[in-house]
């Protein structure tokens, strides 16, 4: 079980030191959490402060009963802890096939890796020696991305808006992906996301904004809520314009 | 030979026993042994120190080894090696240096190589350096290849330094007939106080002549490196150069890449990057488990594979 213990996180900006995260508490256990909330709302800060990319302020980060808040990226990578990236990144010369070996830890059979590949909609032949570099696409790219997380099969996959890029078409085998993931994982998958055909998978839904948890639930309890902030989200959005 | 001289065998030329097909192995300055075949044949230069490589017109599907090794300290030389490829050939050559030097004196190989690749013909240069044994002495490489490509004829260069050689001066300069095409690719590694110089002329007379020359570098600790790629641009044709380091630690790095179009219809790029490895290159691979340093190895190797 993942548990966040009032979580901070402030950085400095234009403007002076702005809180991002105010006293973040959740508990993430096994299953499938859906983190959702406007744009600026803090979701990816909270992502990269689990994987470790950034420090909190301060709070604790709790990993089955271990403080995990003082491990670099690579500790908590060996503990258990994996994440997609939002925007891929591109390695020249470091083939497909390259990097799912590291993700895995060993060197995989092209099979093996060709099977992580067709789990994300790749035909995974055509793919397997290519470079991560520009020649793909950003939906390729993303898909490569969500492979590895695959591959790495750990007890926390996080997944930081793994829709963004990808069409629609693929986007059906996406979600299959991910309730294929919960039945084969039993780890908590944490997915952070807009995407109403997400949301619906969700065993628990999570709404971050402005910094803090809005509201927490199962997703019957949540959904009826969030559409309907909806509009209200539209209104300040005219009233501001 | 001992087995120093065939370890550097097999790290430059991937040799290992007695290679099939023709070759040519010279070691600490003179010849250590030869093979010809029915189409290639090496001869021993009378005028000066060097041999020429012949291969017949037609030849198809056969390579040339013609590695060099130095293992005594304080060797140097100049070595001419000529290559004649003869029409609608289609070959391979693997050359490369190696030099182990354990001693104080200064080691040194100067190879001038010229390629004189007839009509429609096709040849593989696969060319590596290296340099090991820990004695004070330098280990020095200045090679220089001329290359002349006839109507039709293709030549694909593939030059690759990546470990113990303190100080190289590389000029290639090849000029190209019509419909000739020509693709370099160099790989290049320097560490510690080592320098390398890379001086690239590409001349594009032939109509529809094309050239690609593609450099991947990494410079580490307090390494030198510069590169030249020249590519002028005489006719109708198609010319690439593209220069893409890795920087590291207090390394210095310059790129200097120059195409001049003489001609309404030439079509010259050329694209220069240098930069230290990217912070989210390394975060990612973090993310999969690896230490920091494992993964700048990681992406250091993947760049120069």
């Amino acid at each position: 079980m993942l548990k966040l213990e009032n979580i901070c996180f402030s950085a400095e900006g234009e403007n002076g030191t702005k809180e991002i995260l105010k006293n973040i508490n959740l508990e993430l256990d096994n299953g499938f959490a859906v983190i959702t909330g406007p744009n600026g709302g803090g979701k990816s800060t909270l992502a990269k402060i689990i994987a470790g990319i950034l420090v909190p302020t301060s709070g604790k980060i709790i990993l089955d009963g271990e403080d995990i808040t003082g491990l670099s990226i690579t500790e908590r990578a060996k503990k258990g802890i994996s994440f997609a990236f939002q925007q891929p990144v591109r390695f020249k010369g470091i083939t497909v096939h390259d990097l799912i070996s590291l993700a895995a830890g060993k060197d995989i059979s092209i099979n093996e890796a060709c099977d992580y590949l067709s789990q994300v909609g790749l035909c995974a032949r055509d793919y397997i020696d290519r470079e991560i570099n520009a020649s793909l696409s950003g939906g390729e790219l993303k898909r490569i991305e969500i492979a590895t997380v695959l591959a790495r099969s750990t007890k926390i996959s996080l997944f930081d808006e793994p829709e963004a890029g990808i069409d629609l078409w693929s986007f059906n085998n996406l979600i299959k992906v991910f309730e294929k993931m919960r039945n084969t994982l039993g780890g908590s998958i944490i997915i952070i996301s807009h995407q109403e055909r997400i949301l619906n998978i969700a065993d628990k839904v999570i709404v971050i904004s402005g910094g803090t948890v809005k509201n927490i639930g199962k997703k019957d309890e949540i959904l009826p809520d969030l559409l309907g902030t909806a509009d209200a989200g539209c209104k300040v959005l005219t009233e501001k314009l | 030979m001992n087995n120093t001289e065939l370890e550097l065998l097999k790290i430059i030329a991937d040799m290992e026993g007695t290679p099939s097909g023709a070759y040519n192995i010279r070691a600490n300055g003179g010849l250590s042994s030869r093979q010809v075949t029915e189409n290639i044949n090496i001869e021993t230069k009378t005028d000066k120190s060097g041999i020429n490589i012949i291969i017949k017109a037609n030849t198809k599907g056969e390579k040339v080894h013609i590695p060099v090794i130095i293992s005594e300290t304080g060797l140097t030389e100049l070595v001419y090696n000529d290559f004649y490829i003869g029409e609608n050939a289609d070959v391979e050559i693997v050359a490369g240096c190696g030099i182990h030097n354990c001693g104080d004196g200064e080691s040194r190989h100067d190879g001038i190589h010229s390629f004189f690749v007839g009509k429609n013909a096709k040849v593989r240069y696969v060319e590596k350096h290296y340099g090991g044994g820990d004695g004070t002495g330098g280990k020095n490489m200045n090679p220089t290849t001329v290359i002349n490509l006839d109507e039709g004829s293709y030549m694909e260069m593939e030059t690759t330094q990546i470990k113990g050689i303190d100080s190289t001066k590389r000029v290639t300069k090849a000029t190209l007939k019509d419909d000739a095409t020509l693709v370099i690719k160099e790989k290049l590694m320097t560490h510690g106080t080592q320098t390398a110089e890379t001086d690239f002329t590409v001349d594009l007379n032939g109509a529809n002549s094309s050239a690609n020359v593609i450099s991947r570098s990494v410079a580490k600790d307090n390494s030198k490196q510069i590169f030249l790629s020249r590519i002028n641009g005489n006719n109708i044709c198609n010319g690439h150069t593209e220069c893409d380091a890795i920087i590291m630690d207090s390394a210095h790095v310059s790129a200097i890449p120059e195409i001049t179009a003489n001609h309404i219809d030439a079509s010259l790029i050329h694209e220069a990057a240098i930069g230290k490895i990217a912070g989210e290159q390394l975060i990612k691979l973090m993310t999969l488990g690896l230490t920091e340093q494992q993964a700048e190895e990681q992406i250091v190797n993947g760049f120069l594979k």
